[in-house]
């Protein structure tokens, strides 16, 4: 039996909220057109995960609006933490669905540099908008998900670096969960112009305990020439979320995409994230720590494709899995042919910590050209008993050793995170997890 | 005065017997030499002690102050004061040395006692200058790419941050330099004192001429042969072991020898 995809909106709903956001018409039109092609498209078939009987298309409700925020001291404590309260620096701020809070210096401001949430953007930078939005990225018609993700996006960020423009600090958005009714349908566009910097990185933070809706997530990052992007994420969203989660980058000429990926939802996941290396000499490394408890059920498709010449792609995740949870991952690096010395390397460390958890690394490298490099290592093995000795040899007790070993193995990927709030706030969510 | 007492120890590896009744007894302010060719039962000892999973105690009784050690779990004998520096230390990715170094170190003292920041990078500041080891080596990976002899002084490191009353040092001295030696002698030589007491065990005369020994013991065959005091280790340094088969009437085994 296959969950019944009727779906509870009608274009017409999609039309006038569309218009109730105040967005652009183009918009409007592009949604209704994504929504006619929803009935016929094809739910995704991720690798070794059967989603058939998944529900990603029941919500109670399309959108809620939520509180907005003057000023940052009206977050929860857990929230403020992620930010330097006395300069918050760039940051985007989306409470539920409703954009909640703003901050963008006046100097990158002159500078050109965009921060803004989706609705306005398509008013305020359409044209910028409309070049990015499900074009050169993510398709519409891809599959069921992303053609839902582009009828019902509720939310998201725009943003926009031009070119030259180096930003030390990063840029952070934050998109806070509280009420059980709501799905999220966001829609995040970075884009680098040539020979920009910077890094961005978003939490996804749940302080219900329970949800009801759905997180379809699609965000699209494009590196202009000789750019260099670094996108950090911090997904914690509750249990009850099935979330589609779909990050998606596209590389120019000389530029480097990192992803940092600490993905940590409490409910089953399908995560994809794939990188196309389009520009000669272009570079992905993509990061992600992931970790399963009690049923949980989470597949994630890691892909680095080489389309320039000199491309390099790293993949590397570190998985730690205990109860009965399941995580696949799919690791593929592909080489297309042209890409003329081209590297692919990709490597898993699994974890287990528990006998009836599951972890499974599928590494695929798919090579049509012939001077290229290519390898994977994947390891899949429970704490080793010899470092807990050493560890508790020095007094450390069996619960703190551990804790260690299980920290420092999600440590390479963790310490990647470059802002302190986020760094730790990742830690404490790896904490809960594993206790 | 503290005792660590050792006595009849029999201790089986994979079914293998490796220990054939060991008596050992060290006190604090005291500090003994274990020698012995490749493959007599010297690590296993020490593993014993410390109470690693693999070695079996068959038989025999290990005491601290008259507690049973071989009662308590790997973490309770390191906090009742035993430790082992390792022949071979494992690798843990992903903790740093420091962070490792201060649980260890709170480990030991009452929640809420933690050390307190700046006293413990003081500390390991000290220490670290003492042993003339790299700044980055507290920040870098446990042991993670450590070379063979920067792993020992990390050992030896972790033996002055921990101040335990008795410690076990299995090779301390395999794969240093001469330099290296003399820097890891002094940081045993700084605990020496009332409340310490040392075995170390060693191929080499050359260590014991940094740490001068009060007492030294041959192991051959699982079994200690031979005790005496620092003049034995000349001797064993001059004449290797085939007087001592000869005199007790051992026959010589085959032993692999390391790579
Ligand atoms: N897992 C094992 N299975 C069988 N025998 C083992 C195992 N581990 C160690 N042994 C054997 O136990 C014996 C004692 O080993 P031990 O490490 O105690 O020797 P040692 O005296 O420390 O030698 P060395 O001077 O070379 O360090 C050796 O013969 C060794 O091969
Ligand atoms: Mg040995």
């Amino acid at each position: 039996m296959t969950v019944e995809t009727k779906l509870a909106l009608t274009e017409q709903d999609v039309r006038s909220y569309s218009e109730k956001m105040n967005e652009a018409a183009w918009m409007t039109d592009f949604r209704a057109d994504a929504f006619a092609k929803l009935e016929q498209l094809p739910m995704p078939k991720p690798d070794k995960t059967r989603i058939d009987r998944w529900n990603f298309t029941d919500f109670p409700i399309h959108a809620v609006e939520s509180s907005v925020y003057s000023s940052l001291d009206e977050l929860p404590a857990k929230a403020r933490e992620l930010f330097d309260a006395e300069k918050p620096g760039s940051l985007y701020i989306q409470h539920n669905n409703t954009p909640a809070f703003l901050s963008l210096s006046d100097d990158l401001k002159a500078k050109g540099v965009i921060l803004t949430d989706i609705f306005t953007a398509t008013r305020e930078h359409g044209e910028l908008v409309k070049k990015y939005y499900m074009t050169n990225g993510v398709k519409v018609d891809e599959h069921k998900l992303t053609a839902l993700n582009a009828a019902f996006m509720n939310g998201g960020v725009f943003v926009y670096v031009p070119k030259n423009v180096v930003i030390e600090e990063p840029i952070q958005a934050l998109f806070l969960h509280d009420d059980e009714q709501v799905s999220l349908f966001n829609h995040i566009i970075v884009v680098a112009e040539a020979n920009s910097s910077f890094t961005y990185i978003e939490n996804y933070m749940s302080t219900v305990a329970n949800a009801k809706g759905q997180a379809n997530i699609v965000s699209e990052v494009f590196t202009g020439d000789n750019s260099n992007v670094t996108y950090g994420a911090v997904d914690v969203l509750s249990e009850g979320f099935t979330t589609y989660v779909n990050r998606r980058g596209v590389t120019g000429r000389d530029s480097q995409l990192n992803w940092v990926l600490g993905l940590m939802n409490d409910g089953n996941t399908i995560a994809e994230n794939i990188t196309h290396l389009v520009g000669d000499n272009s570079g992905a490394d993509m990061k992600t720590v992931v970790v399963g408890t009690g049923k949980q059920r989470q597949n994630f498709t890691t892909e680095i494709i080489s389309w320039g010449k000199n491309t390099n792609g790293m993949i590397l995740k570190h998985a730690v899995v205990k109860d009965e949870s399941t995580a696949i991952f799919n690791g593929i690096g592909k080489i297309t042919k042209g890409a003329v010395g081209s590297n692919a390397e990709q490597e898993s460390r699994m974890l287990m910590l528990s006998p009836r958890a599951r972890a499974d690394a599928n590494p695929i490298l798919l090579i049509d050209e012939d001077e290229v490099t290519a390898g994977h290592a994947a390891t899949v093995g429970r704490v080793d008993p010899i470092e807990m000795f050493y560890l508790m040899s020095r007094g450390i007790t069996k619960t703190e050793a551990e804790r260690l070993i299980i920290h420092g193995f999600l440590a390479p990927v963790v310490d990647k995170l470059k802002v302190e709030g986020v760094k730790k706030l990742l830690t404490e969510v790896i904490e809960r997890k594993v206790r | 005065m503290s005792t660590l007492e050792i006595k009849g120890l029999h201790v089986e590896i994979e079914g293998k017997e490796i220990l054939k009744g060991v008596d050992l007894t060290i006190n604090t302010n005291e500090i003994h030499a274990i020698m012995g060719p490749n493959g007599t039962g010297k690590s296993t000892l020490a593993q014993a002690i410390m109470g690693h999973p693999r070695y079996e105690v068959t038989a025999g009784t290990i005491t601290l102050d008259g507690e049973d050690v071989l009662e308590m779990e790997v973490d309770e004998r390191a906090r009742a004061g035993i430790f082992l520096a390792m022949q071979y230390p494992s690798e843990v990715n992903g903790v740093t040395n420091a962070d490792f170094l201060r649980s260890s170190i709170n480990a030991k003292r009452e929640e809420g006692d933690e050390i307190p920041l700046m006293s413990f990078i003081r500390e390991l500041d000290a220490k670290m200058e003492t042993l003339e080891m790299d700044e980055d080596m507290a920040t870098r990976y446990l042991n993670e790419g450590f070379s063979g002899g920067e792993k020992k002084r990390n050992e030896i490191l972790q033996l002055m941050m921990l101040k335990p009353k008795f410690a076990v040092l299995d090779e301390i001295d395999s794969g240093l330099d001469i330099d290296a030696l003399k820097v890891v002698a002094k940081g045993v030589n700084e605990l020496r004192g009332e409340d310490f007491g040392c075995l170390i065990i060693t191929h080499y005369q050359r260590l014991l001429d940094y740490i001068t020994p009060d007492k030294v013991h041959v192991m051959i065959q699982g079994k200690v042969v031979q005790s005496g005091g620092a003049e034995l280790a000349l001797k064993l340094e001059e004449q290797g072991y085939d007087w001592l088969h000869e005199e007790l009437g051992i026959e010589a085994e085959t032993v692999e020898q390391e790579a």
